[in-house]
């Protein structure tokens, strides 16, 4: 009995191992390639986006996966947490000197605030449940998007000022605006970071599998298996299912920040819904609670259209079959049963190529 | 949490049908005209009972009678429109179903509500859910009082399947285990929140005759290990008549028969209810 106890926990250990192992490696082959020069530009500059998007995918997994939830507003998350984090590190500029401490501040304040939206979203949308849940996180996303889209910030000697309207921030001279309203926010520093990217992607592995594998995961997953006994067994639902949907929220405000601070401008347009439905792509390919699934598919679906560039239009057709072919590969019993049997064949004839050399050695 | 488990584990040797221990304590479950509407249509009225802190007893009636109602207002599913629920000794009147659980009152589902896509083990787990001392942070950042509570954690659960002989599929998925391990699981599960009284719907169902003895052993052995009450729907009269000590029947939503089996065998009103009336 204590040896299979032993085993069960190295069987757990062992999938989040390979989840970190592989990060971590992934991290390793790239700066090496970096640093011997082996990474185009173009490819540069996939990787802080690609880590946003892995942190945006495990964290609504967490939501969709785990929790059982169909949320469609995760995007408005992250666009808090962009414009909080450009806001924050906008401000601090010529304050705190070092751009790694501000990037770390703006992602904290970022990640605070989309936690903050969270609670407010989710208090009264988690009593809802399946589509009428779904519907009213895709409404609530897009109010977050045309909330920031809305805001005007600007910055100067006496502070930082806030308006809802264009002609209602008045600066003294030498101010900068931070934010314009529809225009977005420009003149950002990029101070985001491959290495920010890679740590924010082991601390959001770290926080995504030590609350699925403890008494809190545990009480999550109850409650997407069978909400009514969860509840007959003592477990509060509403209150678990915030916590993880504000969990998630916070970390995808965090990779907001991240993404925001790798370009010069951006603007609220980015977080909408059609982000939002990307990012659930990406969860349900991988598959629903799988985390090194979502790292995986975050990496591949968001390079496939950017390799598909030279193709011109017929990449997001291609895309959009190569995602219809993988989901049939994976989720179809049919097609997987067909693959199966291929699998054998192909096993039979290796057997048979392998038995027929050995046989001429002998 | 472990020296209470260890308190409750007491072994009894006694199988005295009537529990005499019982008499001049205070009942686990007071009820008291208990009545729920839906709509115009009345579901349960009338419903008064008391179960002593030991007692076996047992809720029959034939179908659409409203057992199953009763156990929903009992455990706060439903609220009910008339009459008092004392629980323990506390009102669990607005109370919701997970404040009643952790005030002592567990229970199994007819059509079987285990978590299917988690491990037996994790079922379980999940039934110890409040009695898991450890914080949201020490979970998250993988503290000293995290591991020490899922050992003691496991520890519990693993002792909790060995009682029910449930400990070879500890690491099966729920929802692959057979029928009757499920229906078993489900009482194990119950067991787990540390309860003063459960509540069992149709534990036998889909059982076969042999499954269904042993289940009664069991039901017993529950009772005697774990000092709680016991209140069971079961349409297995042999079950019923063998195990239970106290017998209330419903029809149309009143208490038409209380007493001991052999009484409730005897009763007219019974017969009448579930054989019809002799004409002339």
């Amino acid at each position: 009995m204590m040896g299979m106890r032993l085993q069960n926990i190295w069987q757990k250990n062992k999938t989040n191992l390979l989840t970190y192992g592989t990060v971590i490696v992934a991290f390793i082959v790239l700066q090496l390639l970096a640093s011997q020069d082996m990474l185009s530009n173009s490819t540069r500059g996939y990787l802080v986006p690609i880590c946003a998007y892995i942190v945006m995918a495990v964290s609504l997994n967490l939501v969709v996966g785990v929790s059982g939830e169909l949320s469609l507003g995760h995007a408005g998350f992250m666009g808090v947490g962009a414009f909080v984090g450009v806001v924050i590190s906008g401000s601090l500029r010529g304050v705190v000197e070092s751009d790694a401490l501000r990037l770390v501040l703006s992602m904290v304040g970022g990640g605070l605030m989309a936690g903050v939206a969270g609670v407010i979203i989710g208090v009264p949308v988690l009593r809802l449940r399946g589509d009428y849940l779904a519907i009213v996180t895709l409404a609530f996303g897009e109010i977050l998007k045309n909330i920031i889209g809305n805001i005007y910030i600007g910055k100067d000697a006496t502070g930082l000022h806030f308006a809802m309207s264009a002609g209602g921030v008045s600066l003294d001279e030498g101010g900068t605006m931070l934010l314009k309203g529809p225009m977005g926010a420009t003149g950002i520093e990029k101070i985001s970071s491959f290495t920010a990217g890679f740590l924010l992607i082991l601390f959001t592995l770290f926080v995504v599998l030590n609350l699925i594998n403890s008494k809190e995961g545990r009480a999550i997953k109850a409650i997407r298996d069978n909400r009514i006994a969860a509840e007959c067994v003592g477990i509060h639902v509403t209150a678990f299912k915030l916590k993880a949907f504000v969990v998630a929220s916070v970390l995808a405000g965090m990779a907001g920040a991240l993404f925001a601070q790798n370009y010069s401008a951006i603007t609220a347009d980015k977080f909408d819904f059609t982000n939002s439905i990307n990012i659930l792509v990406f969860v349900v390919l991988g598959g629903m609670g799988n985390i090194l699934g979502s790292v995986i598919s975050a990496t591949v679906l968001y390079l496939l259209p950017e390799l598909l560039r030279g193709l011109q239009d017929f990449r997001m057709i291609l895309y959009a079959v190569v995602l219809i072919v993988v989901m049939l590969c994976t989720w179809s019993p049919q097609v997987k049963g067909k693959m199966q049997v291929a699998r054998m064949w192909l096993g039979k004839q290796k057997d048979k190529i392998f038995r027929k050399g050995a046989a001429d050695h002998a | 949490m472990r020296e209470e488990y260890s308190r409750k584990m007491v072994e009894v040797t006694t199988t005295n049908l009537l529990r005499e221990q019982d008499t001049d304590k205070q009942p686990v479950l007071d009820v008291r005209n208990l009545g729920i509407d839906f709509g115009g249509l009345t579901a349960v009225d009338g419903f008064t009972m008391s179960i002593g802190p030991t007692e076996i007893s047992g809720l029959i009636g034939p179908n659409g009678a409203g057992k199953t109602t009763i156990f929903n207002l009992l455990t706060s599913v439903y609220q009910p429109t008339r009459g008092s629920i004392l629980l323990n000794g506390v009102d669990t009147k607005g109370m919701t179903t997970a404040k009643v659980n952790r005030l002592g009152i567990a229970r199994t589902f007819q059509n079987i509500r285990l978590f299917s896509e988690m491990t037996a083990l994790d079922n379980v787990k999940v039934g110890m859910h409040n009695s898991i001392k450890c914080s949201f942070l020490s979970s998250l950042l993988r503290l000293p009082p995290y591991y020490k509570a899922e050992r003691g954690a496991n520890e519990r659960a693993m002792e909790l399947l060995d009682f029910m002989g449930l400990t070879d599929v500890a690491n099966v998925k729920a929802g692959a285990l057979p029928y009757g391990v499920q229906r078993r699981l489900e009482i194990v599960r119950a067991l787990a929140t540390n309860p003063s009284i459960v509540l069992l719907d149709e534990p036998a169902a889909g059982m076969n005759p042999s499954e269904t003895a042993e289940l009664m052993h069991q039901i017993r052995r529950i009772r005697d290990t774990f000092q709680i009450a016991i209140f069971l729907i079961e349409h297995d009269m042999n079950l019923v008549m063998n195990v239970c000590e106290a017998i209330m029947v419903v029809n149309y939503g009143r208490v038409i028969a209380k007493g001991t089996p052999d009484q409730i065998k005897q009763d007219p009103a019974v017969i009448e209810a579930y054989l019809g009336r002799k004409d002339g």
